[in-house]
């Protein structure tokens, strides 16, 4: 559609033509960068579903277990059973470069190497029901935390083939038809303009020929 | 070094202390906001949420989204699973594909 004013000049046409060129590229492009998106994210999702059900699950029993274990303790014994935490975890952060979107990787450490460090307190005064809650708890960090690191690549890869799809959308249905109708505009009127050229010259030079030597047609 | 939280009700979290975690217990629905906010200007790299206190809080924690940190994950409480931590997975595909086409039945 030529909504706007475009000057029928062949400047105009050669800028138009490469716009056209760069465009299709440009789509080409994008549309190998969504389906490549997409490939990866269909994987990942999946993984982050099965990921959610099964820490989903091992939170719930977890948290049953430590509703148990506090049934079996006053609320005093268990909060100072708990309250100085052995454990500590860092985090360490990095990016990874999934198709241009940059995804975190997490890496964690805990201060002591042995993963069975977790009980934070003596054993004489809490009841077992705790030992085996806490226990439940710590199997389930792993896979929460790359359940995080997964979690948050879905979502920015998500936001990102969102923001491609459109992309390609919009060059696809909007700019290249637009650029096609405007290079078809300047051609024809291009051609138009050369064909009332002609016409002039021809009569012009019939015009002259009549004055100069009583020329007439016929 | 990024560390990780836990906010939710006390209840739910407190278990996570044991391994390492900072927990945050929250009541309130302003002092959640509060706590995420100063969290997510700190140190952590990860917050897991509550699905309960998580659904006073869809607004704050759709900014962080396209953040590469915090990663904020909805854990269900101890009040039981409400489903949203699914319903967000669900919601980015929706978002991506542009209907449910994986998890829809």
């Amino acid at each position: 559609m030529a909504s706007t004013q475009i000057n029928p000049t062949r400047m105009e046409l050669n800028r138009l033509k490469k716009k056209k060129v760069t465009a299709i590229k440009g789509h080409k492009l994008l549309k190998d960068k969504r389906d490549e998106l997409m490939r990866q994210y269909l994987d990942l999702v999946r993984e982050n579903m099965a990921l959610r059900e099964k820490v989903e699950a091992g939170i719930l029993s977890a948290n049953k277990n430590f509703v148990i274990a506090k049934a079996g303790m006053s609320g005093a014994a268990l909060n100072t059973a708990l309250m100085a935490p052995k454990q500590e975890v860092n985090l360490g952060v990095g990016e990874k470069n999934v198709m241009s979107v940059n995804v975190p990787t997490f890496e964690y450490q805990t201060r002591t190497a042995d993963t069975n460090d977790i009980y934070s307190y003596g054993f004489a005064f809490t009841s077992s029901d705790l030992d085996g809650a806490v226990k439940s708890l710590a199997d389930i960090l792993p896979d929460m935390l790359r359940l995080a690191e997964i979690e948050k690549g879905c979502q920015m890869m998500a936001a990102e083939i969102e923001k491609t799809r459109r992309r390609v959308n919009a060059l696809e249905h909007v700019i290249i038809p637009e650029t096609e109708t405007n290079i078809k505009f300047i051609t024809m009127k291009l051609d138009e303009n050369d064909r009332s050229t002609t016409v002039r010259l021809m009569k012009v030079k019939d015009m002259m020929l009549e004055e100069a030597h009583g020329y007439s047609k016929k | 070094m990024y560390k990780i939280a836990v906010m939710g009700d006390y209840d739910s979290i407190y278990g996570f202390a044991t391994l390492g975690l900072s927990i945050v217990p929250v009541s309130t629905p302003e002092e959640a906001k509060e706590k995420l906010h100063q969290l997510a200007g700190g140190q952590y790299g990860i917050i897991y949420i509550t699905e309960a206190v998580a659904a006073e809080l869809t607004r704050e924690i759709e900014k962080y989204q396209e953040q590469i940190t915090p990663s904020i994950i909805l854990i269900p409480g101890v009040s039981g699973n409400t489903g949203a931590g699914v319903q967000g997975v669900k919601a980015t595909v929706e978002q991506a594909v542009g209907s449910d086409i994986l998890f829809s039945n």
